[in-house]
């Protein structure tokens, strides 16, 4: 019995149709359903056994990237999305879905708080940038998400506002919850640019919730799940090393 | 932000810190608007920059969306602005100075110095009247029905007021305004192309030839150069051509491809960022028009050189740089928000461009074979779908049919769209449920002329009726014309059987997309506007699409005067190489691409960067459908490029269709595209077609591209014709563009296993070189390097369509391992190139070198640009199996890649002429990029 995984489709996400082959490949059932019919009880979040907010620009990203789609997450979910997060399903926010889950506050929500604690905001170089990097999972991530990824995870990254930014206190507190789950891996930390490509605390390229299930993430392992999608197919390499990281998710939906 | 209406502290609190900042990195400050609301102070100046009424301002449509979503009332009303401290000392003039030419764009904006801008609230009454108007043109001899339309910035001629005078005659009335500004969009330059089918009376020499000039009569170059051509190649995988928003061609048996490429070069002259981002959007539609995905967009820009001085700038022109910088982020703004990849481009600079800027967009689409519906029926109702109307982008399509003058951003400012990626996105999904639903019978996209030529092309068979006041406005007061003209983006319309409009209605909502029923198609072959109840417009489908007289044009090339100085060449080739390598044409753009999301749709297999460190440049794009792409197995894709190359229409127009079409084939056949199912899209942005000399170049170049499609066997789908770009000054100096082509060519790739990048691959490799030098300079980089005008430009490539072929057969065969085209700078850059990308040497030597037996000097064949040439390499064991393969056309082992990164070209005389090494070479070729990149 495949997992039922809802891909929600707030106006103007846009990478929904590739994340939800990623999820087909990695032995899920997603739908791509937009967050209209949520709010109007076409359909139910709880039906699910995973959520993934995909990337794009939701509501044109116009107050701020994911602003408004945060306010609908709090706002059209809200109790239906705590209770969902609290039954310990997996929740994946990719690029704008990870920028709304941290301004609505469902992450790093530290101590269970429900405010907005750290923030994505515009890449250190002043552009959108396009590149491939090398993600490294922590190993001291308690994440049911990363565990076991023998990684490093190699795909493109796509966004003008992904700069993680904490205060010190809140990022020592995040790191020694072990809430990191994955890093941009650098040559040197003089040199970190563009292997780290704009500018995040730490290197840090995703987080999770205190209890692990919700995981934010801002580059698109959902664009490396195939070997012909790798930059250098033509000189033999070939890994489609974002797959893993969905095939733990959805194992890990199956059994909740 | 701006907001209006009553609230608590409370209330205005939660909705800034839930709404208007980030609370991490950002604080804000609340106070009520009156005089004091500048921080006056010492060494401080405020500029405050607002829209002016009637520009969309799209943040303050989804902040009211964001605030109705919280829960809270009181605000009526939101606009928004921005607010610019300046320190230190600063005179009124400066201010203004700065404000002006840096902070504000007069076209769409207003700003305050030292004073708090007024609100841009939309309620702000715009009104104009809501009546109709009837224009008299009895009475009026020819002159005082030309001085009309140029009072009304018709831009229609003698004789097209004339037969618009005799229809109503006839009919014993005066048109009202309605009518006559629909007729002037629909038989605008813009929308009916009317060059392209003009009767022109052409003197010059035979196509290719030189001499003697001849007078000839050609009936329409669109019939007899473009569409002629596609007749003769009789492709059978063309599925239409030259009839739909966008030309369709079969991936496979399954699946077909939409490929369209629009220009939006007034828009952008005027408001860079919004004339390309709507540039985009437009062409967008274009393919959703034709019921398919959009999963692919290119672009191709032509700028004046950024360095321009600012006082040689024409007055009324904004700088290249500032025109860059905003086409730049318009084109970023619009395929990124869409999710659709940009693979695919070319930025071209020239002073020749400064005046009037070029923007071609482009778009690929896919779709189930054959889901496109054309046929609207009697009954069926004209639905609109997506966003509302307004002011905006008003006689846009008769704007861009004119000339302009430095007064031109003033009368024609509300020709500006601005667009809403989103509101976009949205309607695509729901057209596409439609679309697979069955829902439509027919479809078009609001374009220029807005909803006068969508509604009206639609209904050129059937006829039409459609109430005016039931489209959905931004703001009150537009008059009817106003309403049925306006270029207001992001709006498809669809013929809808009235029993599917309720289905139609819910997936609308269901996707936050706005749909209106404006009316239906009658079968009367007429098209009736009301508003109100009331006739407003009444005219014949048949007069409207047909009544439009013939042009009859002259059209007049000579040949330019032969220059006798020789190409003043530098001394040292190697400094010449690593000029040619930095120069703003050849240099990498990765500043500009890594800007543009080329990776969204998991689609695109060969990327815009290609090689070890993914810096070296790939000669095409090639994407995957999503919904073909396949896990094992044989996968076809698409691949895409570009030709262009200005420079050597100076020389020769004809000579410059046959390098544009040779190289858009030759990149895609580089990356292993099948020539034979190969096809092509023309875009000319050229001058005033009035003008003899200006017409006589287009109509050389499209005998060009007639001789050259036929001679490859690639047929023409689609194109579009920009012209009248001109430019007066205010010193009344004309500025004019050098008539530029643009061929973009869509590749079949039977299967992606067999793609091949550019870069470099192994030491020890053979490199090859196929396709024959001759002495080709003009128009060429070393030329333009040496400002030297004469020369001419590169030939009719001999046999090059077989030897495509026969290329391709040896990359299916996977006997090439990297492959790249020889274009500006010839084979040293190429070379050079292919180095960067596998970050290796060569060894080259120029003696084996396939070459006309004139060339006895290495400079020529080191930088020659002759068309129909690759730089191949060849793993060793494969050496005999290649030759083989590639037997007819030439080839010559001229090196080998080398390990150790030292770059060696050796003369004809058999000594070092070019030595440098790789890490040199790349640092020429992106030294401009940041540091890091």
């Amino acid at each position: 019995m495949k997992p039922r995984i809802l891909v929600i489709h707030a106006s103007g996400t846009n990478r929904d149709r590739e994340v939800s082959w990623a999820l087909e490949l990695a032995g899920g059932n997603p739908e791509i359903v937009h967050i209209n019919a949520l709010r109007d009880g076409g359909s139910n979040l709880l039906d699910y056994q995973m959520l993934v907010l995909p990337g794009g620009f939701s509501y044109g990203d116009d107050l701020g990237a994911g602003k408004l789609w945060a306010v609908a997450l709090r706002h059209r979910l809200g109790q239906d999305l705590e209770d969902f997060v609290d039954s310990g399903r997996p929740v994946l926010g990719i690029c704008n879905g990870y920028q709304a889950l941290v301004k609505s506050g469902f992450l790093p929500a530290m101590n269970g708080a429900s405010d907005q604690q750290t923030t994505l905001t515009r890449n250190q170089s002043g552009r959108f940038e396009c590149r491939w990097v090398d993600l490294a999972p922590e190993p001291a991530a308690s994440s049911a998400w990363v565990r076991g990824l023998d990684g490093p995870i190699y795909c493109p990254v796509a966004h003008g506002e992904g700069r993680f930014v904490a205060d010190s206190d809140v990022l020592a507190t995040i790191e020694q919850e072990g809430q990191v789950a994955l890093r941009y891996k650098v040559p040197n930390d003089t040199a970190a640019y563009p292997a780290n490509p704009n500018g995040s605390a730490n290197n840090i390229a995703g987080i999770t919730n205190p209890a692990g299930n919700i995981l934010g993430l801002m580059p698109h392992p959902e664009d490396h799940i195939v070997p012909g999608q790798h930059p250098n197919k033509h000189r033999g390499q070939t890994s489609g090393s974002g797959l893993p990281l969905f095939r733990n998710g959805v194992e890990y939906a199956a059994q909740t | 932000y701006y907001l209006r209406g009553t609230l608590s502290a409370a209330d205005l609190h939660r909705l800034t810190t839930t709404l208007l900042h980030d609370r991490i990195v950002e604080v804000a400050h609340t106070f009520v608007l009156d005089a004091d609301s500048s921080p006056n102070g010492e060494r401080l100046t405020t500029v405050d920059v607002v829209l002016r009424p009637g520009v969309t301002d799209t943040p303050a449509e989804s902040l009211l969306a964001g605030i109705f979503e919280i829960g809270m009332s009181g605000v009526d009303q939101a606009a928004t602005g921005r607010r610019y401290a300046l320190h230190g000392a600063l005179s009124p003039d400066d201010a203004e100075h700065i404000a002006g030419t840096l902070l504000a764009n007069d076209v769409i904006q207003t700003f305050y110095i030292n004073e708090p801008a007024p609100p841009p609230f939309t309620s702000t009454d715009l009104s104009t009247g809501a009546a109709v108007a009837q224009v008299p043109l009895a009475g009026f001899d020819r002159q005082g029905l030309v001085e009309l339309s140029k009072q009304r910035r018709l831009s229609l001629d003698g004789d097209e007021m004339e037969a618009i005078q005799e229809y109503f005659a006839t009919r014993d009335r005066a048109p009202t305004d309605v009518e006559l500004e629909m007729l002037a969009q629909t038989w605008s330059e813009h929308c009916v192309h009317k060059t392209f089918k003009a009767l022109i009376s052409y003197t010059g020499p035979p196509p290719g030839e030189i001499e003697p000039a001849t007078t000839t009569i050609i009936d329409g170059i669109l019939d007899a150069h473009i569409r002629a051509a596609t007749e003769t190649i009789d492709r059978p995988w063309v599925r239409s051509a030259f009839v739909d928003d966008a030309g369709i061609v079969a991936l496979d048996e399954t699946t077909d491809l939409a490929f369209k490429v629009e220009t939006h070069n007034h828009p952008s002259a005027l408001e860079p960022f919004g004339g390309a981002n709507t540039g985009v959007g437009g062409v967008v539609r274009d393919v959703i028009g034709v019921s398919a995905r959009p999963i692919a967009n290119t672009n191709i820009l032509c700028f004046g050189p950024e360095d321009t001085p600012e006082g040689t700038i024409p007055d009324g022109v904004l700088h290249p740089k500032r025109i860059a910088d905003g086409v730049i982020a318009g084109i970023e703004d619009y395929g990124n928000k869409m999710g659709i990849p940009t693979v695919n481009g070319a930025v071209i600079y020239d002073p020749g461009y400064t005046a009037n800027p070029l923007v071609f967009c482009g778009c690929l689409g896919v779709m189930p074979a054959g889901s496109h519906p054309t046929e609207p029926k009697t009954g069926d109702r004209v639905v609109v779908l997506g966003g509302r109307t307004g002011r905006d982008g008003l006689r846009g399509a008769t704007f861009s049919s004119m000339e302009s003058d430095h007064q031109t951003s003033e009368v024609s400012g509300n020709a500006v769209q601005i667009g809403h990626p989103i509101h976009e996105k949205q309607v695509l999904e729901a057209i596409l449920i439609a679309r697979d639903e069955g829902l439509y019978n027919a479809i078009t996209d609001c374009g220029a002329g807005g909803l006068s030529s969508s509604v009206g092309e639609m209904a050129e068979e059937l006829g039409a009726v459609v109430h005016l006041d039931r489209v959905p406005l931004k703001y009150p007061g537009l008059a009817p014309w106003e309403i049925w003209l306006s270029e207001a983006q992001e709006r498809m319309v669809i013929a809808v059987p009235p029993a599917n409009l309720a289905r139609v209605a819910e997936i609308s909502a269901d996707l936050d997309v706005e749909m209106t029923v404006l009316g239906e198609f009658t079968g009367e072959g007429i098209l009736r506007m009301l508003h109100d109840g009331d006739v407003v417009g009444e005219i014949g489908c048949d007069f409207l699409h047909n009544g439009i007289p013939r042009l009859q044009l002259t059209a007049v090339w000579e040949p330019p005067a032969t220059v006798d100085t020789d190409l003043p060449w530098p001394d040292d080739p190697t400094a010449t190489l690593l000029a040619v390598l930095g120069e703003p044409n050849t240099r990498s753009k990765e500043d500009i691409v890594r800007r543009y999301d080329h990776e969204v749709q998991g689609g695109t297999v060969v990327k815009p960067f290609v090689g070890i460190n993914q810096i070296g440049p790939a000669d095409a794009a090639v994407v995957v459908p999503l919904d073909t792409h396949r896990e094992q197995g044989p996968t076809p894709g698409a691949s895409l490029a570009v030709g262009i190359n200005p420079a050597y229409g100076a020389l020769d127009p004809y000579r410059m269709a046959w390098a544009a079409v040779d190289e858009a084939i030759r990149n895609v056949v580089a990356v292993g595209a099948d020539p034979s199912r190969i096809s092509i899209l023309d875009n000319f942005s050229w001058g005033n077609p009035r003008l003899a000399d200006r017409l006589g170049s287009l109509v050389r170049c499209t005998q060009g591209c007639y001789d050259a499609a036929v001679a490859y066997g690639t047929p023409f789908i689609s194109g579009k014709d920009s012209l009248n770009n001109e430019y007066t000054g205010v010193d009344g100096r004309k500025h004019t563009i050098p008539g530029t082509l643009v061929i973009s060519a869509l590749g079949i790739v039977p299967d992606i296993a067999n793609t091949v990048t550019s870069d470099l691959k192994a030491s020890g490799n053979t490199l090859y070189v196929a396709g024959t030098t001759t002495e080709d300079l003009g128009g060429s980089a070393v030329a333009g390097l040496a400002n030297y005008p004469g020369g001419s430009a590169p030939g009719p490539a001999i046999g090059a369509a077989d030897g495509y072929q026969s290329l391709h057969a040896a990359i299916t065969a996977e006997l090439v391992v990297s492959c790249h085209d020889l274009s500006e700078g010839g084979l040293a850059a190429a070379a050079a190139e292919m180095a960067i990308g596998g970050d290796m040497g060569v060894e080259i030597s120029l003696r084996e070198l396939p070459r006309s037996a004139d060339i006895t000097d290495s400079r020529t064949a080191a930088f020659s640009e002759s068309l129909g040439r690759f730089l191949v390499e060849v793993r060793p064991e494969n050496e005999a199996r290649f030759e083989a393969q590639l037997a007819g056309y030439p080839v010559g082992a001229v090196g080998q890649v080398r390990g150790d990164g030292t770059i060696t070209i050796t003369g004809l005389d058999d000594t070092p002429f070019i030595v440098t090494d790789v890490a040199t070479v790349a640092r020429a070729w992106r030294q401009h990029l940041e540091p890091g990149t």
